[in-house]
Formats: C-alpha cells, sequence, structure tokens
C-alpha cells in the first residue's frame, strides 16, 4: 500500500460488522481491505502490507492467536483484536501472542478509531527514539534518568523506573502481566504477577494526581495495563 | 528402640488415642471392699451427696439400702430413677431402666453392685455392660463391688471361703475404672457390726453366710482386696511413668500361652492364666487344639471348650481352635510362630494303668526346651465329672454293633464248610480278614467287638476240641493276641483318617463357600444379590438365614433385605432397636453376644474401611451353630466381606453419579457458550449498523441520526441485559472457576470506577482504601462486576448529587469492604431478600433493570468464600457490605532484581 494514507486489512466473519468497521475507517481517511476467513487474511496480509490488521478472534476457520504468532515471524505490524466480552484469557494470549491492543465486542466507532489511530501513531515513532516524554504534570528525562513533577524531582526506585520507562515507551497498548514481568523483572520472573500490581500500585501514588483513579496507568482487569500520556 | 530415653512414638500416639476416646467417656469410679458390710454403698452415697452439694447433677440408678438407716438418710434428697417392671413368667420383677437413665442423662449416676446379674429380658445381661453403656454416653457412674466378684479371684475365694460366687465381673471393667476406692474395715469391727446387725444378710442363706464371716476368712479376703487394690495402684504408677517417660521401662514380653484341653478344669486353667498375664502385664493367647485322634467330641465337650475359649477371650486373650493331629507339637508351634515363652497346660490325671504315660508338659518340655512351661492344678472335686462318656461316642451306635456281629457271623459261617479243607492257621487269617473289614468301615468299637467275636468263634467252631471254648493248645492264644491288636489298631488307624478326612472336607467345603460367596459378591451390584450370596453361604455352612438391613447417607436404617429366594420371614423378626444398638456401637449383639442375648437373631455390623454400612441379621436354625470363637470368627469375616461389598457398591454409585455430573455439566458449559455466542453476535451486528447510519454518505439527516443513535443505546442496554443473565447462569451453572490472583484491592476499585464512570454521572464518588490493606486473593475480573453493579445501583437508585462511597478495613481473618451512599437506603426489611433474583428496589417499576446484578454479586463473592449483606446507614443511605477470605498473602522481596 502507498505510504501516504495507511491501508488497515479487516479479518472478521461477520459481514455486517465487517462493513461497519470499513464506512468507520473509510470515513476517517483510511484504506480498507476485508478478509472473511483466516486463509484469506493471511493472503492479504502477505500480498497488501498493511500498515494495521484488525482481527476478530472468533473466526470459524481457525485460531486467531496461531494467525498471530504466523504474521509476527515476517511483520511488526500492529494487531488489534476483536474478541467477546468474558473471554479475557483469550486475549491474554493474543497479547502475548503479539498483538497489540483489544476491543471487547460490541464496540463503538469511536473506540475503535482512537485506537487504531494511536497504534498507527506509536508505530510510526518508535525508530526514532524518545529523549523526554512529558504527561500531565511529570516529566521523564529519559537520557538523565530523572523523573519531575511540576519541575520538582520524584524519587523511584529502580524498578519503579524500568517500570515506568517500559510504560511511557509503549503507549497506548495493553501490556499484558507477563509482557511487563518479562521485560522489567526478567524472564524468571513472568508468574509472579503481583509484583507488577504492587508496583504499579506504588508508581500511582507517586505520579497519579488522584491514585484511585488513575489517568495515566490505566487497569485493563484481567488483561493488563495500558499507558495513556495525554 | 528407645535406647535414648524418648517417650515410643508409637506408645505416645496410642495414649493421645486413648485420652480422646476418655475425653468424650464418662468415667467410673468404683467403692471396692473385701466383704459385704465394710460400708461401700456408704461411702459411695456420701461421696455422691458431696457431689450434688457442689451443684453436679446426680441421680441414683439403683441403690440397695437394705433397710439401713444411716444409708436411708443420705438417699433422701437425691433424686432416684424409677426402676423398670420386666415380667418374668408369672411374676413382675424390678431392674435398672437404661433407657430411662440415658434418656434422664445425669452428670453422675449411682449404680450399686457392679456384678449384678440383669432380669432376663434386659437389654444386657450385666449390670457391668450397662455401665459401659452409660459411660459411653458420656455419663460418669459410681457404683460398688466386693473382691470376691473379680472374675480371676473367683477360684481362689472360692479356694478360702468355700463359697462359688456366679455373679463375677471381668477384670477389664476393674482394671479400666477411672478411680478405685478402697472401703476398708478391720475384721474385728466388721464382726461387731455383724453382732449388733448392721450387715444386711439375705434370710435363706443366713447361716451359710454367718459361715463364711469366719475371722479367717475376712482376714483373708480383705488381704485379696487390698493386693488388688495395690496390683491397680502398682500398674497406675507404671502407666504414669510410661506416659511422663521418667524411665525406660525395661520391657519383658512374658507373653503366655494357656493350652486349653477338653478336660473340666479348663476354666479354672483360663482364670489362671488371665491372672498370671495380668501380673506379668503380658499378652496371652488360649487356644484349644481339637485332634482329630480324639475323636468327633461329644457335644458336652465342645460346648465346655467353647466356653472356656469364650471366657479367654473376655479376659483378654487372643483365642485360636487349632486342628492338628499332635496336640504337643501344635501347641509348641503356635508360642514359636507368636513370640509365646510360656505355656500353661492343666495338670493331667494320673494314669497309673499307664505307666509310660508322659505328662503333655513333659511332653512340652520334651519337644521345646526352651519353653517354659507351668502346669495348672485341678480342682479335685471335678473330676468326676471328666466325661467318662467322652471318648466312648465316638466309637460307634449299637447299629454298627450289629452289623459288626453280623459279619462276624457270616465270616463264620463261611468259613465253617473250609474247616476241614484249609489249615486252621489260613482260616483264622479269613476271619482276620472279617475283623478288618469291621475295623475299616465301622471304626474302632465295633472293631474290637468283632475281635472279641471272632477270637469266640474260631475257638468254638474251629480249635479242636471243636464246639467248646476249651483251647487244648496253648499257641492259640498267640492268635487270640494278634487277632484282637489287628482289629485295634486298624479300628483305630481307620478311626483316625476317616475323622482327618472329614475335617478336611468340611474345610474344603467351608473355603469353597466363602470363595464362591466372594465371587458373587464381587458381581453384586444390587443389595439383593448380595442378600441372595450371603443367604447362600449361612444356609450351607450356618443352617443360617439372613436378612441385610442396610444404613442410608445419614445413617439411617432402611428397611430389612431377605433372601429373594425363598420368603423366609427373616426381614419380619428383625429387632430394629437391636440392630440400631449394634450399628450405633459398631458391635455385635443380640443372640450369643454380651447385649440382648435374649433375641433369636444375631446382628453383626457391616464395618467396612470407611464406616459401618448396616447390620446383618443372622437367623440361625439352630443357636448352637453360631456360638463360639471360631464360629464367630467365620461370622465376622463373613460380615466384614459384605460390608466391602455393599462399600464397593456405593463407590459404583457415587462414581456414576459425578459421571454424570461431569457430563451435565459438560453441557451445560456447551450450551451456554452456544447461546452467548448466539445473542451475543447480532447484538454487537446491531450496535455496528445502527452506528453505521450515521457515517454513509451523504450524511443522515438530524432526525435519522437521533434515531440511530437512540438504536445504539438500546443495543447496547439490551447487550448488557444479556451480559448479566449469562454471567449469572455461567455462576449458578456448577463450580465457578475462579482465576485467583494476589493483588491490591486498590487496582480493582480503580479498574471498576473508570468501568462505572457513565452509570454515575452526576454523583460524586470517594474511593478511600487504608493504605496498609493487605494484598487479597481474588479473580479481579469477577470482583470488579461486583463493584461495577453495586456503583451501577448506587448510581441508579440515588438521586443525582448524591454521594457514593469506597472503604475497605481488614479485620480477623477476612478483608471488609463497603460501598455505601447517602441516598433514600434499603426498603425495611428486604435487605437480604434483595439480593435474590429477579428482586427490585424500592420504585423499581420506574427504574430499569431485572434484579440480577446483586444476586450475580453474591454468587460471586460467595464463590470466593465470602458474604455479602446490605443495611442502611444510621446517617440514611444504603450500605453494602461484602467480606473476603485475608489467606496467606505471598512475601514481597522489595526491589527483587536490583542487585
Amino acid at each position: 500500500m502507498s505510504s501516504s494514507t495507511p491501508g488497515i486489512l479487516v479479518i472478521e466473519d461477520e459481514a455486517n460488522i465487517r462493513r461497519f468497521i470499513r464506512l468507520a475507517l473509510e470515513n476517517d481517511g483510511f484504506r480498507v481491505c476485508e478478509a472473511g476467513s483466516l486463509q484469506r487474511g493471511l493472503i492479504e496480509a502477505g500480498t497488501r502490507r498493511p500498515d494495521l490488521v484488525v482481527l476478530d478472534l472468533g473466526l470459524p476457520d481457525g485460531d486467531g492467536i496461531d494467525f498471530i504468532r504466523d504474521l509476527r515471524n515476517w511483520s511488526q505490524v500492529p494487531v488489534i483484536v476483536l474478541s467477546a466480552r468474558n473471554a479475557e484469557p483469550d486475549k491474554v494470549a493474543a497479547l502475548d501472542a503479539g498483538a497489540d491492543d483489544y476491543l471487547s465486542k460490541p464496540f463503538g466507532a469511536a473506540e475503535l478509531l482512537a485506537r487504531v489511530r494511536a497504534l498507527l501513531r506509536r508505530h510510526g515513532r518508535t525508530e526514532e527514539g524518545l529523549a523526554v516524554a512529558q504527561f500531565g504534570r511529570i516529566r521523564v528525562d529519559l537520557a538523565r534518568r530523572t523523573t519531575e513533577r511540576d519541575g520538582s524531582p520524584i524519587h523511584l526506585t529502580p524498578i519503579e523506573y524500568r517500570l515506568l520507562t517500559y510504560l511511557i515507551t509503549n503507549p497506548d497498548c495493553v501490556l499484558t502481566h507477563r509482557q511487563l514481568l518479562k521485560n522489567v523483572w526478567g524472564p524468571a520472573h513472568v508468574e509472579d504477577s503481583h509484583y507488577v500490581r504492587v508496583y504499579m500500585g506504588y508508581l500511582r501514588k507517586k505520579i497519579e494526581d488522584d491514585p484511585a483513579r488513575p489517568k495515566h496507568i490505566l487497569t485493563e482487569a484481567g488483561v493488563g495495563y495500558r499507558f495513556v500520556g495525554s | 528402640m528407645t535406647t535414648d530415653g524418648r517417650p515410643d512414638p508409637d506408645r505416645l500416639l496410642a495414649r493421645v488415642q486413648e485420652e480422646e476416646a476418655r475425653a468424650t467417656r464418662g468415667k467410673l469410679k468404683i467403692f471396692f471392699g473385701a466383704t459385704a458390710g465394710v460400708g461401700k454403698t456408704y461411702a459411695m452415697l456420701g461421696t455422691a451427696r458431696q457431689q450434688a452439694e457442689a451443684g453436679t447433677d446426680v441421680l441414683i440408678g439403683v441403690v440397695e439400702t437394705h433397710g439401713r438407716k444411716e444409708t436411708d438418710a443420705l438417699v433422701t434428697g437425691l433424686e432416684r430413677l424409677p426402676l423398670r417392671a420386666i415380667p418374668h413368667r408369672d411374676k413382675v420383677l424390678q431392674e435398672f431402666d437404661l433407657d430411662a437413665a440415658l434418656a434422664r442423662r445425669p452428670a453422675l449416676i449411682l449404680m450399686d453392685e457392679l456384678a449384678h446379674s440383669n432380669v432376663a429380658g434386659s437389654r444386657h445381661p450385666k449390670r457391668w455392660q450397662d455401665i459401659h453403656e452409660l459411660l459411653e454416653a458420656g455419663i460418669n457412674v459410681y457404683s460398688t463391688v466386693n473382691v470376691q466378684h473379680l472374675e480371676t479371684l473367683n477360684d481362689v475365694v472360692n479356694g478360702i471361703a468355700g463359697i462359688r460366687v456366679r455373679e463375677t465381673v471381668p477384670d477389664r471393667v476393674f482394671d479400666e475404672a477411672d478411680e478405685v476406692i478402697l472401703v476398708d474395715l478391720p475384721p474385728d469391727e466388721l464382726l461387731q457390726r455383724l453382732r449388733e446387725g448392721k450387715v444386711y444378710l439375705p434370710d435363706q442363706a443366713e447361716r451359710a453366710v454367718r459361715h463364711f464371716f469366719r475371722k479367717g476368712n475376712l482376714i483373708a479376703l480383705r488381704e485379696l482386696a487390698l493386693r488388688r487394690t495395690a496390683d491397680r495402684v502398682d500398674g497406675e504408677m507404671l502407666a504414669y511413668r510410661r506416659q511422663t517417660s521418667v524411665a525406660t521401662v525395661w520391657q519383658t514380653r512374658d507373653a503366655l500361652l494357656v493350652g486349653i484341653g477338653s478336660g473340666a478344669g479348663s476354666e479354672r486353667l483360663v482364670r489362671t492364666g488371665a491372672r498370671l498375664a495380668g501380673r506379668l502385664e503380658a499378652p496371652w493367647h488360649a487356644i484349644h487344639v481339637h485332634s482329630p485322634r480324639s475323636g468327633a467330641e461329644p457335644e458336652v465337650q465342645r460346648q465346655r471348650t467353647v466356653r472356656a475359649l469364650e471366657l479367654s477371650a473376655s479376659l483378654g486373650a487372643e483365642t485360636a481352635t487349632l486342628s492338628a493331629d499332635d496336640a504337643v507339637a501344635a501347641l509348641v508351634d503356635y508360642a514359636r510362630t507368636h513370640n509365646l515363652s510360656r505355656v500353661l497346660v492343666g495338670r493331667d490325671h494320673p494314669r497309673p494303668w499307664q505307666p509310660w504315660y508322659r505328662s503333655m508338659a513333659d511332653r512340652i518340655g520334651q519337644a521345646a526346651p526352651d519353653l517354659d512351661v507351668v502346669q495348672v492344678a485341678r480342682s479335685e472335686a471335678r473330676r468326676a465329672t471328666v466325661a467318662p462318656s467322652a471318648t466312648r461316642q465316638a466309637d460307634g451306635s449299637w447299629r454298627d454293633y450289629l452289623k459288626a456281629t453280623a459279619i462276624c457271623a457270616a465270616a463264620t459261617i463261611l468259613t465253617t464248610p473250609l474247616a476241614d479243607l484249609i489249615e486252621l492257621t489260613n482260616i483264622a487269617m479269613l476271619l482276620l480278614l472279617a475283623v478288618m473289614m469291621v475295623a475299616v468301615t465301622l471304626g474302632r468299637g465295633p472293631a474290637v467287638a468283632s475281635a472279641f467275636l471272632t477270637v469266640a468263634a474260631f475257638d468254638f467252631f474251629f480249635v479242636t476240641p471243636r464246639f467248646s471254648f476249651a483251647v487244648s493248645d496253648a499257641q492259640y492264644l498267640i492268635t487270640f493276641a494278634v487277632m484282637l491288636i489287628v482289629a485295634l489298631l486298624t479300628g483305630q488307624l481307620t478311626a483316625r483318617y476317616k475323622l482327618q478326612a472329614e475335617v478336611a472336607t468340611r474345610r474344603e467345603a467351608l473355603a469353597r463357600d466363602l470363595y464362591e460367596m466372594a465371587r458373587s459378591l464381587s458381581a453384586a451390584l444390587l443389595p439383593v444379590q448380595i442378600a441372595e450370596a450371603c443367604n447362600r453361604f449361612l444356609s450351607l455352612e450356618f443352617a443360617a438365614q439372613a436378612s441385610l438391613i442396610l444404613s442410608d447417607a445419614n445413617d439411617h436404617l432402611q428397611a430389612p433385605i431377605g433372601n429373594p429366594a425363598d420368603n423366609a420371614s427373616v426381614p419380619s423378626v428383625v429387632d430394629e432397636g437391636v440392630a440400631r444398638w449394634a450399628f450405633d456401637h459398631g458391635e455385635p449383639a443380640g443372640l450369643s453376644t454380651d447385649t440382648l442375648p435374649g433375641s433369636p437373631l444375631l446382628y453383626l455390623p457391616l464395618k467396612a474401611p470407611m464406616r459401618t454400612r448396616g447390620v446383618l441379621a443372622i437367623a440361625p436354625n439352630d443357636p448352637l451353630r453360631v456360638q463360639g470363637p471360631e464360629a464367630r470368627r467365620q461370622l465376622e469375616t463373613l460380615a466384614s466381606l459384605i460390608a466391602i461389598a455393599v462399600e464397593r457398591m456405593h463407590y459404583v454409585e457415587v462414581a456414576q453419579k459425578s459421571l454424570l455430573q461431569m457430563e451435565s455439566e459438560g453441557l451445560r458449559n456447551s450450551l451456554l457458550s452456544a447461546i452467548s455466542h448466539d445473542l451475543r453476535t447480532p447484538l454487537s451486528v446491531l450496535v455496528s449498523l445502527a452506528e453505521s447510519i450515521g457515517l454513509t454518505q451523504p450524511p443522515p439527516s438530524d432526525a435519522q441520526a437521533r434515531i440511530a443513535e437512540t438504536l445504539k443505546e438500546e443495543a447496547l442496554r439490551m447487550s448488557g441485559k444479556v451480559n448479566k443473565l449469562l454471567d449469572m447462569a455461567r455462576l449458578q451453572a456448577g463450580k465457578v472457576q475462579l482465576n485467583r490472583q494476589w493483588q491490591p484491592l486498590e487496582e480493582v476499585v480503580g479498574s471498576a470506577l473508570q468501568a462505572s464512570e457513565g452509570p454515575l454521572t452526576g454523583h460524586s464518588v470517594q474511593a478511600a482504601l487504608p493504605e496498609d490493606l493487605p494484598l487479597v486473593e481474588i479473580d479481579s475480573v469477577l470482583i470488579e462486576r461486583v463493584f461495577c453493579n453495586l456503583l451501577e445501583n448506587a448510581g441508579k437508585y440515588t438521586p443525582a448529587g448524591s454521594c457514593v462511597s469506597i472503604g475497605a478495613a481488614a479485620r480477623e481473618g477476612e478483608i471488609e469492604v463497603w460501598v455505601e451512599d447517602d441516598g433514600p437506603g434499603l426498603p425495611k426489611g428486604r435487605e437480604e431478600a434483595i439480593f435474590d433474583k429477579f428482586e427490585r428496589g424500592a420504585g423499581a417499576n420506574v427504574t430499569p433493570g431485572v434484579g440480577l446484578g446483586l444476586a450475580i454479586c453474591r454468587a460471586i463473592i460467595e464463590a470466593h468464600g465470602g458474604k455479602i449483606g446490605a443495611k442502611n446507614r444510621p446517617t440514611g443511605g444504603a450500605r453494602f457490605i461484602f467480606s473476603l477470605p485475608r489467606g496467606m498473602p505471598p512475601t514481597l522481596c522489595e526491589e527483587l532484581g536490583t542487585a
């Protein structure tokens, strides 16, 4: 696809939902191609080289997670999975396999577009690297390894700092407990999910204005966390 | 081995178990005296009065005051249990009412005369058995007993005082009593009291009793009582030492073996053995060797042996009946295999006519020089009763003798024509053949008779001078002697092998029947089949019928199941009370047991590894067939086989049930996911289509856009409701699979607040959780749903501008969480009902919703092992509280991985 307008591949077996997604995305200026099955989806993904994939997990002809693993072998294109509510384990599995975000059905056009835009934005800029991150009243200088609130320094422990920087470098997408443990604590601790939760609590107390109703580090119950910069 | 002086763990365990059993059991205190008249009842009443004054609930079960003033004075004021009237023949007798006592349940009951025998028709034949049951029920008992009533001292007292006491108490009752108080009175004072008429004596036996109360007797009895008490105290001391491990007690296992013969003195032998074993604190065995050589035992003798074995068992011995040709070898073998170092046998009667005869003790000594052999004196008086008939009976009936005579006559007649043709020696041979035939076919007695007959015939008809008993040549005497010896030897041998063959056949039949039964039991799938197999075996082996009374899960006994093959009346005569007793106590009851022996049936509990599964009621045609330890053991084997079969049947049923449950659960789950897919997909489609309208080109008009928006909102609402219904269905479909993880509650509250922003628009929300709240182990998705539902309710039932707050506190063992508002509060009296399905709050008809939210909350919290409730706040508004178990939160290494 040409680089001017981002192309999006929608893999969904329900024709009406497919049409709705196409309408919503095209309305916002994206180019859309559709696939009704995983087989077809793989072919489209290989030939059209989309900038983003929207994938329904409940397809009749195969497991969406296998599709993601397959795709990740040769492409880093962002993937948003669509799944039913109550299917948290499936979402976690898909995210761990390499998906970037998820949406529970039924969802609205606004939600979908927000996710798509955020992912495309993030994907476009990761290469450049980030020296300074600013969100809310917090400023993190990644080069000098300092954190400030309204100019006054915040003391973070090494783990809290690592956790924060990992969140900042992966904004607007869902990070599972497993991903966080693996990247912050190391591969030996992927089962100790209470560490993530407890440190996330510490971090919120230090950077959120109201830790009980966080604005930046959001919890996705049963799945993981999402960092929202702005 | 405990060489280091540490307590033996097995023994400690045994002690713990004993103490546990004792903790629930009542305590038995025995007032023990040398003779009547020492003041046992008086002492017992005195102690009981003190207890009553201290506030204990004291009840007099039975107390005989014999109209004595001092004693009567003590009785007045204490509650007395009315006696039960039992009709006996044409009289009505008074007896202690066990059931009334158990129903009354006093803290302490007084039961005079421990050794008393109950009137026929009572539940137990002996009072000490009643007391046992009272103790089992947790009632403390005071009782009295005289020394001569103790089973093992019975003979000794008999020897001293010349009085045989019929009412005896097994020593273990005395030994297992929690306390024994010796009531002592010097003989002179007792005699003084006797002279003053202060001692009650039964009229009819006064002379004999006067004879009994001689000073010499009294001194001896007093010594016995003191010594017995001292033994007991010694035992307590030893037990104390073992308990506290003051020192390692040197253990000798001087185990005893008592060889019970068929003579009359065996009961005395058993008592001596029990006494000796008690003194040595050693286990003991009592065995009887049944030798086929001695012929089939006559009934009297068999009964006696059975009684002796039963007595041994009641005195604490292991008993066995062996069948062996050589009693000595069998005894020695048994002693060796069971590691018994000392053998007790009765002294044999002198046999002057058999100078070569060596006594049993000598023979054992010779066969096993390493064993101690103790000979126990026989009671002289009983000698005459040693059954002279014992050996006779084995030797055939009069019919056999008639047959023997006929054979001899025939042989004589047949050989007479040959008298002139062949040598006399050969004629003797032919006659000898006849004797052997008789011996082989008819046994020893007829053989000897025929030997005499043929010798006579030979002499009369063949030896010259013929037709006279005169003998001309002395050498024929040798012929006579040889014929006689041959007859005896052959007869003896034949008799022995016949018996052995019989015994072997019987055993084989028993083994085969048992095997057959085990096989049919293992194939049985229905109680009726088990009853049938059991009946087949019992009718073959014991000439008895039986019925099976099984218990259900709640320990209720069900209707008896008889033999389906015949409509015998066994189930109809089953006494449910006796069956219940046997089931509850796990002990045999009824015929030939200690409990209700008057019952025509024997009730055996079916004790399986997991629990007692019911009762087997056996109705023998001949009660003698089920008596004796041997028969009892076989029947108990049968009962345990049946119990295992019943248990197996039970588990087959359980397995089938759980399989069914698993299958239906699987079905339910797949049905649920199919339904949820089918319901949700069209709703998702509906939502997306509604939104698509707004996105079409050209843009829709305002009115169209509004319709589309409403359509979308309604579809979303519908979707929310469907989700709740499906949640509820899933939570109710069976075991909820929780994905429990340790996490701070704060996070769940945060995500719930984020998700509930819509319903809470216009309300102010406060969430204040304590800083030090421990981690909780919860399924975050489900608990978030609880918060969402509670917040949604708060939003729905409170006016805009109300304040909703969330709080939590750590309590003992649980974490309490609440969500409260300052709205109108809950309708009075409906605080519990609102958690039911499809229950709605006040004014709900105007507020949308189906009333599932709180029911879902309750199901989720209960699945977590917590509780949820609601009440109105005193300051107004509703307060929903739920608790979550605290558990053991994992420790957190601070700054893991920074080093």
